[in-house]
């Protein structure tokens, strides 16, 4: 055995690879229960990968066709209600996941230098993975998936002057039609999946360059003993890879639990029109995006103007991606920051959830006040942000990583 | 200027026009690509004029039919009806419809050629979808003094019983008007102006 893997070493060094990346990649001691996201993130991308080519050895990408295949997988492939109850499941908890990475790193900084560059391949994944399961939602074809498509590719069409014609062009017709499922369900198996592996990679790539943040915000790097080795940090393997799997495994417990016996979530994880077959000529009654665009959507309705509101919708997610910009204060984890900066992350916390909240209720007058209110609380977190961290009073940063007690 | 530093220059010089004809002939590998992506000439060739048969319609009744894969509206205005429309213009945003969202001869106060008939494009000018009618029901989402009209259920626009949208709407402008015409007191031709356009 040791033969063979000199043998493979000399040709391709596996286990400098291994050593590199996991037995001797050191990683910081105090990982909370904010640091499991990223590691149940690529679970879920492998589980959709899996379920989602399983799926289109009985899906048919066509407008004729599509909803009876998908009825057809539920209820007579051998277990192809379990393959799509998986699929439609790990979308969802897709975006748990990942609002919850995201926000662990508003917490402790994690977008900071020197990982400004980490951040924005994650925000470019984030922006995929809502094109990816943004075109994945049409191709059951039912109401929702025929209605949700025409009012986000009707944005495009909001742009001056090309708008329109972009919006054909994306929809290859003049209305969402065959031609529009037959390119969605391209994208949604080829093109943007291998985009997103392509990015994981390099936001993996980056990550292990610059080493992690911790619920501190210390560079562990910056303590080491004298073999080099940082004085806060662990082996990945096996501290983290053990530490990783018992935290898979409680979410398995919960995944396992909505798969089984809630998949349909109420009509959050899979909406109660979408049994319905696309009808272009009637719009339902009540029609809102799956949960996980709600927040944006509500931006979207809060301002009364068509090129307005996609404009600020769109700033809604680009001011993200500048966020290592915005604040500037140079203290990372929240635990040694103002209040200022507490109250103010609390805030936005408050109003992304509270628009998530409108963005799923039917249009009322006061309703979309208050929508206008959380997004004036939305963009503010940033604006204020940005002439708050500048001088911001921060309390003493610890030499050494302190551990939870 | 030395030898070597003259076949350097001659060098660079190559390899950058090597570096722009690439980029320009990537370029050009590109537009078949995306072409593909426009709509197909079967789909140009499918928006063919359609009939339709009003005789059957009551007074305040609502119809939709598919044309281009789009619902149009027709809508038998009652007495009431019409009446209302030419009432609150102050709540409008453009109640003289000025903005040409529909052909020459329906930019009248009714939007139509008979007042009777109101055909409208049922697809809501912010992002596409089909507004409902309305007719008269009073509710919370609405406002208490509905006068009828449609009302779109993804982002709230109103408009009135001519489709002409209500002030502060998400949606921009007026519905929009197909070119149709009467061939007979019952029978309308959508998506064809008629002879005496």
């Amino acid at each position: 055995m040791n033969k063979f893997l000199a043998w493979i070493d000399e040709r391709l060094p596996v286990s400098n690879f291994v050593k590199n990346h996991l037995s001797q990649y050191y990683a910081p001691k105090n990982f909370n229960f904010f640091y499991y996201f990223g590691a149940l993130a690529i679970f879920i991308f492998i589980l959709q990968i899996v379920t989602g080519i399983f799926l289109t050895i009985n899906y048919k990408p066509d407008a004729a066709s599509a909803f009876a295949s998908v009825e057809f997988i539920m209820r007579d492939v051998e277990w192809g209600w379990l393959i799509r109850y998986l699929h439609s499941t790990g979308a969802s908890f897709f975006f748990i996941v990942i609002y919850l990475h995201m926000f662990r790193a508003l917490l402790y900084g994690s977008f900071k230098n020197p990982r400004e560059l980490l951040w924005i391949f994650g925000m470019i994944i984030f922006v995929l993975l809502m094109a990816e399961s943004f075109m994945g939602y049409l191709l059951p074809w039912g109401q929702m998936s025929y209605w949700g498509a025409q009012v986000i590719i009707s944005l495009f069409g909001a742009i001056p002057y090309f708008g329109e014609a972009l919006a054909t062009w994306i929809r290859g017709d003049y209305v969402i039609s065959d031609a529009t499922l037959n390119r969605f369900f391209a994208f949604h198996v080829i093109a943007l999946p291998l985009l997103l592996f392509a990015l994981i990679y390099l936001h993996l790539a980056a990550l292990h360059t610059v080493g992690s943040n911790n619920p501190d915000g210390i560079e562990i790097k910056n303590n080491k003993d004298s073999d080099g080795i940082p004085k806060d940090g662990i082996p990945f393997h096996p501290y983290y890879t053990v530490k990783d799997t018992f935290g898979l495994s409680v979410f398995l417990v919960i995944f396992a639990f909505v798969v089984f016996f809630i998949p349909e979530f109420g009509g959050f994880f899979l909406e109660k029109d979408n049994f319905i077959p696309a009808n272009p000529l009637q719009t339902p009654e009540h029609i809102m995006p799956v949960w996980y665009f709600t927040p944006f959507y509500a931006i979207l309705r809060a301002i009364p103007d068509k090129l307005g509101g996609v404009t600020v919708m769109g700033l809604s997610i680009f001011i993200l991606f500048i966020m290592p910009w915005i604040d500037r204060c140079p203290v990372k984890s929240f635990r040694y920051r103002s209040n200022t900066y507490k109250i103010l992350l609390s805030l936005f916390a408050i109003s992304f959830i509270g628009l998530g909240y409108i963005g799923m209720s039917a249009p009322t007058p006061i309703l979309t006040w208050v929508g206008r209110l959380f997004t004036l609380i939305y963009f503010g977190f940033f604006i204020v942000l940005y002439f708050t961290s500048a001088n911001e009073k921060t309390k003493d940063i610890p030499e050494r990583v302190k551990m939870d007690e | 200027m030395t030898e070597s530093n003259k076949s350097l220059n001659r060098r660079n010089f190559l390899t950058n026009l090597t570096k722009v004809m690439g980029g320009v002939g990537g370029i050009f590998a590109v537009i078949p690509f995306l072409s593909t992506m426009l709509p197909s000439e079967k789909a140009k060739s499918g928006g063919a004029p359609i009939e339709i048969d009003v005789s059957g319609l009551k007074p305040g009744a609502f119809k939709v039919v598919e044309w281009r894969g789009k619902p149009v509206w027709v809508v038998r205005r009652t007495a009431e009806m019409i009446n209302n429309t030419q009432e609150d213009n102050n709540i409008l945003s453009d109640p003289k419809s000025l903005e040409e969202h529909q052909p020459k001869y329906t930019q009248n106060k009714f939007r139509s050629l008979n007042p009777e008939y109101l055909v409208l494009l049922g697809v809501c000018t912010h992002l596409g979808c089909s507004p409902l009618y309305k007719p008269n029901s009073k509710t919370a989402e609405l406002g208490f003094d509905w006068k009828g009209g449609f009302f779109c259920p993804c982002h709230g626009s109103k408009f009135d019983l001519s489709g002409r949208v209500h002030k502060g709407m998400p949606a921009p402008y007026n519905l929009e008007v197909p070119p149709y015409y009467f061939v007979s007191e019952s029978r309308i031709i959508v998506g064809k102006d008629g002879e005496s356009a």
